[in-house]
């Protein structure tokens, strides 16, 4: 019931603010709690904590622009293979840690140098336009994935999250979802109750990166540009984790409470920060905050916002 | 392909680089295998350094930043030893992913710092011998960087004889072993820890000085040193030193033969790769205990 | 069911496990006993797939199980415990034994099903939805079990399951294991706790020093001089004999 409050609250947000700035702001804030959600599903429910999950973003991003500008596919046909590129980024990476038997802060890593390996490699390829990055021909069409109100992209990023939510939300209730679960609190217990943790994981991750490509496409339908720091920058990476940890690591709705947590303290940093004399651009202020807001989750809210609230449902109802 | 003298050079510089590398790895590894650890803040904090090191180069003071290393260093010491017991000291006896996001969570703060007070311009320092050079057989190498290389080789050394000849030195070295047991012959184990991490730091405040003859500096720089440090410990295997002396010394030569390879683009892929396939092949690295 | 044969594991130079044989039948329960290093929950490790035997061969139910990894060992039929236990501490008890549930049914409704049974009994229905790490020692144990017994083993390995219980609550788990038994699960459980031992163990080996050096009755290796040599020191034995109960 209150869900479907919440869907309608924000359906009905552009129309109660119209300008422009406030829907690309709801953009974002539904964007960055799309991209968390996929974060959510490796870290928050496998307990997989990646630093580079940017590289998922990025790859399906490069993969659908690169099909679009050099080879003219059609970009909505384009699309799917940037999930394809994401889910199969998230195999790889998968198997390959998880054959080396890599976890906790060994696979943080490694999934921040394999980001770092993709950025210098789309720095560097010529398909990708190195450094200048690729700049995507507008033509606001439809047809063409690209919108010239910014309420489509709104509407695009609500539903992205919805969907993200609805498959995040049936991890919950479904073997899957336990099993990754068990292998987040203890893979040894789970592995002695029949849980193939390394298939399980593989999967998990291929899942989330696939999901999170397909973001990548989205990002560079509306700002028609990409390069490598945006495509596999760290700040996205620290994003994700952060929003999800905000509002809740491995819940339904931690991710999208944490993005607007985020972007709210963002806001209010940001325009406190400019009202100060002298000061030009008080943008790295948020982020200060941000880096600090990490600390207190991590020290004092591990289970983030959400965690608040289930200390006091504690009495949850039976499966 | 490229030619032997290009190579030596390449070689050689690398060398160059890769001893105040083994300045910066020996700051983690020691952190690490005292601690247990892993310093996410260790680029931004090197950052840091340099940055003051810039300052203090500029006018009015105008120290060179041979001159300033005890300045910087000392006061690298206090800086680190002061954040590990106002923050890090608090969240180092929890589970590991813990003080690695915390640590994340600092050197966001310290990067973003950076960037507000100094702004995103990189910033050099010229110093008058900057252009000198030294024919070291077929290779031509800049005093300033053999200077340095030398300088981190004997602080390596000095370091080496702290640990292993005074009293502080082996009380770092048995919490490293042994934290309970250190604790029950009436170590004062969370001072030493404090300790250690402040020599940690320490490390990355000379080698700034070492660093910034030759570098530059930026807010972003903190990015690149922190995976070469870790790149470095891995090699080398975390809580060694040898480890750390050797992984530098490599790591330098594998950044700077691969730039030459590889071009300066495609280059920066040596060290993560690198990084990843230790970590696929070889977690312990080349002296790293087993897990 | 379960044969093990010359099963041997060193670690450095130490043999842990020396040439260990034991069999474990249809219809009983075995109890694995030793002073404490003997390697008994090696053995248990090595036939449970979490560590791989230098040589020897585990055969369970006709078929070569020797070096499978843990989750295909369950796959067969076997499920264990460990000595400290290890709950799925931020899930409630419900959901910890639904992990073991989930082995035979992809179905979430039977799996809570199957769970509730498994949880009620043993005594563990009251706490369903309590998170596992705000349970007492004793609960974390009975959580141990029901989360293996969910999966439906043929075998359960019981890696010192009444360790830290009182005696109130070791005849308790007693009685829980009693029952297990009864509903067909054959049981080898490693224990210290001997009243345990002899209410439940038909078979006993003794495991010490890596080596395998009684196996019979409760009240024949109570006897065995070898038995009381390995408990209470060198020529205790002789000693008991010569002057009764206080040597």
């Amino acid at each position: 019931m209150l869900a479907v409050l919440g869907v309608l609250a924000l359906a009905a947000y552009p129309w109660v603010f119209r300008s422009n700035y406030a829907i690309n702001v709801g953009f974002l804030i539904l964007f960055a709690a799309y991209l968390g959600q996929t974060w959510n599903i490796a870290g928050g429910f496998a307990g997989q904590t990646s630093f580079g999950h940017v590289v998922f973003f990025g790859v399906g991003a490069y993969t659908s622009t690169i099909l679009q500008t050099a080879y003219g596919m059609n970009p909505w046909i384009a699309w799917p293979f940037a999930a394809l590129a994401g889910a199969f980024t998230g195999w790889l990476i998968g198997v390959l840690s998880y054959r080396a038997g890599l976890k906790g802060s060994y696979f943080a890593l490694i999934t921040l140098a394999v980001a770092e390996v993709g950025r210098v490699v789309a720095n560097s390829l010529p398909i990708t336009r190195g450094g200048l990055g690729i700049l995507v021909r507008a033509d606001h069409r439809a047809a063409n994935f690209q919108f010239k109100d910014p309420i489509w992209f709104y509407y695009l990023a609500l539903a992205l999250c919805l969907l993200a939510m609805l498959i995040v939300w049936r991890l919950t209730r479904t073997r899957f979802g336990a099993r990754l679960a068990a292998i987040r609190e203890n893979e040894d217990a789970a592995q002695a109750l029949g849980i193939d943790s390394f298939r399980e994981k593989v999967k998990c991750l291929t899942l989330s990166g696939g999901l999170c490509g397909a973001g990548g496409t989205v990002y560079v339908q509306k700002y028609l540009y990409l390069d490598p720091s945006i495509a596999f920058g760290v700040d996205k990476s620290v994003e994700m984790l952060l929003v999800t940890m905000i509002g809740g690591a491995g819940t339904v709705l931690g991710p999208l409470i944490g993005s607007g947590v985020l972007h709210v303290v963002g806001e209010i940093t940001r325009d406190l920060g400019n009202s100060l004399p002298g000061v030009s651009n008080a943008q790295p202020l948020s982020i200060i905050v941000y880096g600090a807001v990490l600390i207190a989750i991590v020290a004092w809210l591990p289970d983030g916002l959400m965690g608040l609230f289930s200390r006091r449902s504690k009495d949850a109802r039976r499966a | 392909m490229l030619s032997p003298e290009i190579l030596f050079a390449g070689l050689v510089n690398g060398l160059m680089a890769g001893g105040i590398y083994v300045l910066v790895a020996v700051g983690l590894t020691l952190i690490y295998g005292v601690l247990h650890i892993i310093n996410f803040a260790h680029g931004s904090l090197l950052m840091l350094a340099m940055y003051a090191v810039f300052f203090l180069w500029r006018k009015p003071l105008g120290l060179d930043p041979y001159v300033a290393l005890p300045i910087v260093t000392a006061g690298a010491f206090a800086f680190g030893y002061l954040l590990y017991r106002a923050l890090i000291g608090h969240f180092s006896h929890g589970k590991d992913e813990n003080i690695l996001l915390i640590t994340l969570g600092l050197s966001i703060i310290i990067d973003n710092a950076a960037l507000f007070f100094f702004t995103g311009d990189t910033q050099t320092i010229d110093v008058t011998y900057a252009g000198q050079m030294i024919w070291l057989g077929p290779a031509l190498v800049a005093l300033p960087k053999l200077v340095s290389f030398a300088a981190a080789l004997a602080i390596c050394i000095l370091l080496g004889l702290f640990m292993t000849r005074t009293d502080m030195g082996k009380a770092i070295r048995a919490v490293a072993k042994e934290r309970q047991g250190a604790r029950l012959v009436g170590i004062d184990v969370e001072g030493v820890m404090a300790i250690s991490y402040g020599i940690g730091i320490a490390c990355l405040g000379a080698a700034a000085c070492l660093l910034m003859p030759t570098f530059y500096v930026s807010p972003t720089s903190g990015h690149a040193f922190v995976l070469i440090a870790f790149t470095i410990v891995a090699l080398g295997g975390m809580g060694s030193f040898k480890g750390a002396l050797l992984g530098g010394l490599i790591i330098g030569v594998v950044e700077s033969i691969g730039g030459l390879w590889l071009g300066e683009q495609l280059g920066q892929i040596g060290i993560p790769l690198v990084f990843i396939l230790i970590l696929l092949l070889r977690p312990t690295g080349l002296f790293g205990a087993a897990r | 069911m379960l044969e093990v044969r010359a099963l041997s594991k060193s670690f450095g130079g130490l043999a842990a496990v020396d040439r260990v044989s034991l069999d474990v039948g249809h219809d009983e329960i075995v109890a694995l006993i030793g002073p404490n290093g003997a390697g008994k929950t090696t053995l248990f490790a090595c036939i449970a797939g979490f560590i791989e035997a230098d040589a020897g061969s585990v055969r369970f139910l006709g078929s070569d199980i020797t070096g499978l990894p843990p989750h295909r060992i369950c796959a067969r039929g076997i499920a264990r415990t460990f000595q400290i236990t290890q709950p799925f501490a931020r899930l409630s008890v419900l959901e910890n034994v639904m992990v073991g549930a989930y082995h035979t049914t992809r179905v979430r409704r039977d799996a809570a099903d199957r769970a509730e049974e498994v949880a009620w009994q043993l005594g563990l229905g009251p706490q369903l939805d309590m998170r596992a790490d705000a349970l007492t020692l004793a609960g974390r144990k009975r959580l141990e079990l029901a989360r293996a017994l969910a999966t439906r083993p043929k075998l359960l390995l019981l890696d010192e399951v009444m360790a830290g219980l009182n005696p109130l609550e070791v005849e308790d788990v007693v009685a829980m294991v009693r029952a297990i038994r009864a509903g067909g699960v054959v049981v080898l459980l490693i224990e210290h706790v001997m009243q345990a031992v002899v209410s439940l163990a038909r078979r006993v080996y003794v495991l010490s020093n890596g080596r395998i050096i009684a196996n019979g009755s409760p009240a024949a290796i109570a006897a065995d001089p070898g038995v009381i040599e390995a408990y209470l020191g060198h020529g205790a034995a002789a000693r008991l004999q010569r002057g009764g109960l206080h040597a």
